[in-house]
């Protein structure tokens, strides 16, 4: 995905990405957040990249050079290292041991448990959020139509 | 047979390192934009393993603030590229360097 020169190309690969980490969601048993992740993610957030690419018109994305200063590459030989680090781990690691998944997980990622949750312990953070999206509404719509 | 719980882990940590990889050396905006919801994602992925392994809803309840968060990001992020694409004629995060002194 980061390799990528089109920025439409990335953005394919990343809902491929979200696509997949749905299916895991599913695989651990959070139902609701699955589809959460299908609708919200894939559904709404990529469209509104993929509607911002297409409306720049960044075809040729080949102008906007890459430029590899010493900074850049410290950061990324940081990065890949800690990658070597994680794939070292990954193969050389015993993992026959280990916690299985909770009895009760089946239960726990179901619309009702959720909103239980959401509606009971979480109902002031579930309502500061409402007004953040708010907030992000009347931000994004002054931003996109006023010259800074 | 189930997946463990370390491979979540790795598979989250990897997608953080290749996020912070992307914001690192892409200097297009809109890049550098889509590899934050990538690790908003692994962080999310973490959320829900330890949650279905630990049978608490508390950390499904946090993805779904996570994800409420990154739609109001993902709006205003995408009002400021829009913006400063218009007044500056380029995403090019290297050129856009109004905020420093």
């Amino acid at each position: 995905m980061i390799l990528r020169r089109n920025p439409v190309m990335s953005a394919i690969a990343l809902i491929a990405n979200f696509c997949c980490i749905a299916l895991l969601y599913l695989l651990l048993q959070a139902q609701l957040l699955a589809v959460l992740q299908i609708v919200i993610y894939t559904g709404a957030i990529m469209v509104l990249v993929i509607f911002v690419i297409m409306l720049l018109n960044l075809g040729d994305e080949e102008r906007l050079t890459e430029r590899y200063d010493l900074k850049k590459i410290v950061g990324a030989v940081i990065v890949f290292g800690f990658l070597l680090e994680m794939l070292y781990l990954f193969v050389f690691s015993d993992f026959s041991e280990g916690p299985a998944l909770h009895s009760d997980a089946t239960n726990i990622g179901t619309v009702e448990n959720i909103g239980r949750a959401l509606f009971g312990k979480f109902l002031l953070p579930f309502e500061v959020t409402s007004l953040l999206l708010l907030a992000a509404i009347i931000g994004a719509v002054i931003l996109a139509k006023r010259k800074i | 047979m189930e997946v463990p719980l370390q491979y979540y882990l790795f598979l989250s940590a990897i997608m953080f390192a290749i996020g912070v990889a992307g914001v690192l050396t892409r200097r297009n905006a809109i890049v550098v934009f889509m590899c934050i919801e990538l690790m908003l994602n692994s962080v999310n992925l973490t959320l829900i393993a330890y949650s279905s392994f630990l049978g608490d809803v508390t950390g499904q309840v946090l993805v779904f603030f996570v994800m409420a968060v990154a739609a109001a990001e993902a709006a205003v992020g995408l009002a400021i590229v829009i913006a400063l694409f218009r007044n500056k004629q380029t995403i090019n995060i290297d050129e856009i360097n109004i905020l420093k002194w």
